[in-house]
């Protein structure tokens, strides 16, 4: 995993969705610190002003916390926090543009839900 | 901390305005992009700024005192540049000895470090180097150079990709020890964009923008779909450039969208970066 920019949406805001993404997956585990502004901004050539502003969207969720002197460190419970804000969204950005690719390609409802749980079948026989 | 403040800034050459009236302020501490298209007059108002050129009209003022033969105030500007001042036989090491004769407290430990990192000789004659090295060892001078306003007229010339990495990182590493605040007028505009914090824009003269880059793209979009979809849902909107391939068009705005408005269903809206926000920006096209 490494963080990557492209121009969908300001650098900042995508910094936060990145680390909030490694946080999430565990890469940046709960109590641990995780790098500097300074060393994000040298690394990736960004204006430690932004970055700044992508770590202070974490800090606001409480997913990071500044210790005095030290750094940004992974709050515990933030992988928690990250689930129930996923769950929140699960809809909107999973089920409604499911239903909606689904209803342009004709796909009717009773066929979809076949096709969900030929998915949990097959997901379940790979594990 | 020290700003500077540009006031009603006007530079003719002949019959010819190249500066139009500019009104800005350059605070402290933080990077700025100055973009522009060839000839735009980017290196003219860096010069006037740096008091290496005069205006036809209006003064720059560091702490509301004229920088014109100041040169308390011109110690601390530093104008890095692509004209060459310095006399023959100039080796890179006097090239740090001449900033720290004119500016005191250059960074010795930092130009030696960069000299080696950037592979430059610093026993080498300045007339001997290639188009890359020589503005290698100027910005080194630049980003060494004891001064709190930075300008950078195109950085990036003749440098190859992995030279310019180092520049950045480097950049902001000085940037970071030390804040003050650099200038960066270059045409790739791509690569600054995550470094500069606010942007100018150089058009017919004037700056057509000056604006944090943040709030420049937040409203900068590319509306695409098929034409007549696009046209429609565009009409109120200033179209600043368009591209049409077969029925599908493309247009280009940046101006805030009305919320309210709705989007026809296979009317795309995406955000655009800072190139081609600059190309909308600067091509002229009127609607």
């Amino acid at each position: 995993m490494h963080f990557e920019f492209d121009q969908s949406s300001p650098i900042y805001q995508q910094l936060a969705d990145q680390m909030e993404e490694m946080i999430f997956s565990g890469l940046f585990p709960e109590g641990d610190q995780v790098p500097s502004t300074t060393q994000l901004s040298q690394e990736l050539h960004i204006n430690p002003a932004t970055v700044l502003k992508g770590m202070n969207m974490l800090v606001d969720q409480q997913l990071l916390e500044k210790r005095r002197g030290r750094g940004m460190f992974v709050t515990a419970g933030a992988q928690e926090k990250i689930m129930e804000k996923r769950k929140e969204g699960f809809y909107q950005n999973y089920v409604a543009s499911l239903i909606q690719e689904a209803t342009k390609l004709g796909i009717t409802e009773d066929h979809l839900l076949t096709l969900i749980q030929r998915g949990y079948q097959n997901g379940n026989t790979q594990n | 901390m020290a700003t500077l403040k540009i006031n009603q800034l006007t530079k003719c050459f002949g019959r010819h305005t190249i500066l139009d009236n500019l009104n800005f302020t350059i605070e402290a501490n933080k990077i700025y992009g100055l973009l522009g298209r060839n000839g735009a007059g980017k290196s003219t108002l860096l010069n006037i700024i740096n008091n290496r050129n005069f205006p036809t009209d209006g003064e720059v003022l560091l702490d509301d005192a004229s920088i014109n033969n100041n040169s308390a105030a011109l110690q601390q500007l530093y104008l890095m540049s692509e004209t060459n001042m310095y006399p023959k036989r100039t080796r890179v090491s006097d090239m740090f000895r001449l900033a720290d004769d004119g500016y005191g407290q250059f960074n010795f430990a930092l130009a030696h470090r960069l000299t080696k990192a950037f592979g430059v000789q610093e026993k080498a004659h300045l007339s001997n180097l290639s188009t890359g090295l020589t503005t290698i060892a100027k910005l080194i001078t630049a980003l060494c150079v004891n001064a709190d306003f930075i300008f950078l007229d195109e950085p990036t010339l003749g440098l190859d990709a992995g030279h310019r990495e180092l520049f950045y990182r480097e950049l902001l590493k000085t940037y970071e020890e030390r804040p003050r605040t650099f200038v960066l007028s270059t045409h790739l505009i791509s690569e600054v964009q995550p470094l500069v914090e606010h942007v100018w824009i150089l058009d017919d003269h004037q700056f057509i923008c000056n604006e944090n880059v943040d709030d420049l793209l937040a409203n900068a979009y590319a509306i695409s779909g098929p034409a007549e979809l696009v046209d429609e849902y565009t009409t109120e909107l200033k179209v600043l450039d368009h591209q049409t391939i077969g029925n599908i068009k493309t247009v280009y705005v940046v101006q805030p969208l009305d919320e309210t408005k709705v989007i026809p269903d296979r009317v795309k809206i995406e955000h655009i970066d800072l190139q081609k926000a600059f190309m909308a920006l600067t091509n002229g096209e009127e609607n």
